[in-house]
């Protein structure tokens, strides 16, 4: 019989080399199932890993994907740490579109036409009070009901989606839109500036990095932070020391609330300049892993944010340029978690063969 | 003795990772015969026995059992063999009775009635007043223990292992459980006594070997040895005495709890009934009790982990703080450290450093940001102060040894110069070197000034350093005793719940007065 067995120190080097391990594993996986549909393994890894770096625009494009990607995973990291388990960042970001596209479609429409830098951070922080509102929905049904978090934010994404619906399908639809599903594109002076020229790329991606750091400091540096994680680690010490676990639910779910609500937000003001129906593409999801790949580290989190945002561009091209199904990206974004969680057993553990049990059965018998 | 040995072990040796616990340890017990095996905690004895019981494999060294060589590869084959093994820690489910609990540890060859019957006939043969219908439950500490005693027995073993068993029964019940061992040992049962009590192994055994860093120290006979020859061969040292100044006075009243009643939160929790005390600056105040009586219930209310206590019922220097959170109550002075050292007095993955922020505030500046050069000298500081043997204050507090991370604790509420202490098992799997520094810094504490309540399970420990004693049974709390009046079959009695009707009225009269 096979047996798990505690390592009595489980090795630090490890612990950061895991994530490279799984990827390369990955790697290997994918290389395997594309061999067994029939393509060539090794151009079929290179549309997947390599191609999307190659030339200025694609890795704008990475960058571009990557920054939503981060954002929502840097709230998600406060929050696990915190061990309050918010799964539903993909509803909290869809009202983020909501507030901020709400903000940007009214200042349009109203034919009000503030300065960039008043206008875009208006749109921002109405981003953010829509994602932290929807969050606050979470936090209240578990202090006030205790109704499970993990549940309760995953069941608000699908009501999220249907906000959205209609709104664009009813009050926002753009009236001279050909009754399509979508509103009004927001004023220029609305859109979130280029970070590089003839590009999508924008200052979103800067503002990530900014927050990473800022996201760094909160945890490691702040006394809010360290109580936050000792309620995540050791509840009964914190109920010792008398941090108070209602405050670190409320703290972990507005913060990350309000932080997939400014992903939101830079999603409408950048890239989509409108509000469609067609926003959510499961980045809130993707974020949980890019959250784990980074090891709850906001640095760590960065790298991750990209990595993924490179497999889920390089999913595309490879739907494009070879033909293969749609599912290829989320099979790799699924198979490179399952393997990083499985190096971390390993890394915490390690196998030993027992003696079966059969035979001291029979001399008790 | 013409008849072969029971057991008999030879260089047993078994290495972890990290230390060698067992190194070449050899062992002969005879039939009949009480053997104990003395040792500080981290000894190896549990490590022993676990070879013993077939629940570790050794890397070297022989086994015999009744002159036999045997490979004992699981707990199962032990119990073939003959070896049953009573743990410090019981394994009963709360919600089955009695007979369902033995029913389920043993083979499936007996219908339910059948054992009910057998549990019946050994427990009325051996004394062990124990009844078979009732929920787990509704029984006390003790009695779970002649439960499990009684498990052992329906198997009708050779060889009966105890680990630390009086640990959590009152003198009373210590003096009936040393009956039934000797009847045992005189129809021929080997017992293995496994405990760090000098005076219950010189009482009780017939022979002792005494583990050392995983060595033998030494094979006496205890009823030949003083307290004193024991312990040199257990810690290689004689127990520092610790000087307790009796002409003590006490002074005003630090701490008062008043008619303190609270439900239990938790269903198999205990309930507080109409707890009163009065704490006084320089003074130490011991509460006896079995474990399970309220201690637990009592700390989360006098330490603000609990703050569901009624207005008014605990007041610290006359100032109401029964609903004050820990830290409001810390700011007042008021410092607790806590049983459970690892998940509760500390973040076990955290560093020393870090977890001194759980009741420190060194180190936090202005607007909450941290300050780490401060707070890793805070923690260097406790490390030197109070002797802890750890790799410094980035070391987790889970790497250090019990005895060190309570060093640790203790000194991180001593540090901050409380004005009131509480102490829940302050040296509980403590080694003896250990125990003494922090019995010392409690006294050292009490002579600045400091009011100091320790709870405690060992009466030994509290006699030594209480100067007033009072006991907790079933959630109520009895009257205070000087502790040179008190004597060990006065608490004794007294932690059945067995205290003089009129005493209690009568404390009861003085603290409405005051």
């Amino acid at each position: 019989m096979l047996k798990l067995e505690a390592r009595a120190a489980p090795s630090q080097w490890m612990t950061v080399a895991s994530p490279l391990l799984a990827l390369l594993l990955t790697a290997l996986v994918a290389a395997l199932i594309l061999a067994g549909i029939g393509q060539d393994p090794l151009a079929g890894l290179r549309v997947l890993f390599i191609e999307p770096l190659t030339g200025r625009r694609q890795i704008s494009e990475v960058l571009l994907k990557a920054t939503p990607l981060i954002v929502i995973a840097l709230g998600l990291a406060v929050c696990y740490r915190a061990n309050v388990w918010n799964i539903g960042a993909e509803g909290q970001f869809l009202l983020g579109c909501v507030g901020a596209g709400g903000m940007a479609i009214w200042l349009t429409t109203q034919g009000i036409v503030l300065p960039k830098i008043v206008g875009i951070p208006l749109v921002l922080l109405a981003g953010m009070l829509g994602g932290l509102l929807w969050a606050a929905l979470v936090a209240l049904l578990r202090d006030r009901f205790n109704a499970n978090e993990i549940l309760v934010s995953l069941m608000l994404v699908y009501v999220a989606q249907q906000v959205v619906n209609a709104l664009v399908f009813g009050p926002w639809k753009d009236p001279q839109g050909f009754n399509m599903p979508q509103s009004v594109g927001f004023h220029a002076s609305l859109h979130l500036p280029p970070l590089l020229e003839r590009t999508r790329l924008h200052i979103g991606f800067v503002i990530a990095i900014v927050l990473a750091l800022v996201v760094t400091l909160f945890l490691f540096r702040s006394f809010r932070g360290f109580q936050l994680q000792v309620g995540g680690l050791a509840p009964a010490a914190a109920r010792y020391a008398g941090f108070s676990a209602r405050s670190a639910l409320w703290t972990a779910l507005l913060l990350s609330g309000a932080l997939a609500g400014l992903a939101g937000a830079m999603e409408v003001a950048g890239p989509t300049k409108q509000v469609t129906p067609y926003l959510s593409t499961g980045l809130g999801f993707t974020a949980i892993i890019v959250c784990f790949v980074g090891r709850l580290n906001p640095l760590g989190i960065v790298a991750a944010g990209v990595l993924l945002s490179l497999m889920l561009i390089g999913g595309e091209l490879a739907q494009s340029r070879l033909g293969l199904p749609n599912a290829m990206a989320s099979v790799l974004q699924g198979l490179l978690l399952l393997i990083l969680l499985a190096c971390d057993t390993f890394i915490h553990q390690r196998l030993r063969w027992m003696p079966s049990r059969k035979s001291s059965n029979k001399a008790v018998a | 003795m013409s008849t072969a040995l029971r057991l008999e072990l030879t260089g047993i040796s078994k290495q972890y990772p990290a230390v060698k616990a067992n190194d070449r340890v050899s062992l002969r017990v005879k039939p009949g015969e009480i053997h104990a095996v003395l040792g500080e905690n981290g000894a190896g004895k549990s490590t022993l026995m676990k070879v013993i019981y077939g629940a570790v494999q050794p890397d070297e060294g022989a086994i015999h059992f009744d002159g036999r060589p045997v490979r004992v590869a699981s707990p199962a084959m032990a119990r073939a063999l003959g070896i049953s093994m009573v743990y410090q820690h019981f394994s009963l489910f709360d919600t089955l009775t009695v007979a369902q609990n033995v029913w389920l540890g043993l083979d499936k060859s007996l219908a339910l009635p059948e054992v009910t019957a057998r549990i019946r006939e050994v427990a009325t043969g051996y004394g062990l007043d124990v009844e078979p219908e009732r929920p787990v439950h509704t029984l006390s500490v003790g009695e779970r223990q002649r439960v499990e005693i009684v498990r052992a027995l329906l198997t009708k073993p050779k060889l009966l292992i105890l680990d630390e068993p009086t640990s959590v029964l009152t003198p009373q019940a210590v003096d009936k459980l040393f009956v039934v061992l000797r009847r045992l040992a005189d129809e021929g049962t080997s017992i293995l006594y496994i405990s760090h009590k000098l005076d219950e192994i010189r009482a009780l055994c017939h022979h002792c070997t005494v583990l050392r860093g995983g060595k033998v120290t030494g094979e006496v006979d205890p009823t030949q040895e003083s307290n004193a020859s024991l312990s040199r061969l257990m810690i290689g040292a004689e127990p520092p005495a610790l000087k307790h100044d009796t002409q003590h006075t006490a002074g005003p009243v630090a701490m008062a709890v008043q008619r303190l009643s609270l439900p239990t939160a938790d269903p198999f929790g205990v309930a507080l009934d109409g707890i009163a005390l009065e704490l006084r600056s320089g003074e130490i105040l011991g509460i006896a009790g079995v474990s399970g009586n309220g201690q637990q219930e009592l700390m989360a209310a006098l330490s603000g982990e609990d703050v569901r206590a009624p207005a008014g019922s605990i007041t610290l220097f006359g100032q109401d703080i029964a609903r004050l959170p820990p830290q409001r109550r810390r700011a007042l002075g008021l410092h607790f450290v806590p049983e459970e050292r690892l998940g509760r007095g500390a973040v076990p993955t955290l560093s020393l450093a870090e977890n001194t922020l759980l009741t420190r505030s060194a180190g936090i500046g202005r607007g909450g940001w941290l300050a780490p050069g401060e707070v890793a000298a805070l923690a260097r500081k406790l490390i030197d102060r109070f002797q802890v043997k750890a790799g410094g204050p980035g070391a987790a507090a889970r790497s250090l040894s019990g005895g060190n991370l309570q060093k640790f604790l203790v000194g991180r509420e001593i540090d901050a110069a409380p004005k009131v202490l509480i102490v829940a098992q302050p040296t509980w799997g403590v080694d003896v070197g250990a125990a003494a520094l922090i019995r010392g810094e409690l006294l050292a504490l009490r002579d600045a000034g400091c009011a100091v309540l320790v709870v405690s399970e060992e009466l030994d420990e509290l006699f030594e350093i209480s100067d007033r004693l009072v006991v907790i049974a079933r959630g109520r709390l009895s009257p205070a005793l000087p502790a040179a009046e008190a004597t060990v079959e006065q608490i004794g009695t007294w932690m059945s719940g067995l205290w003089d009707a009129a005493t209690v009225t009568a404390s009861e009269g003085r603290h409405a007065e005051a």
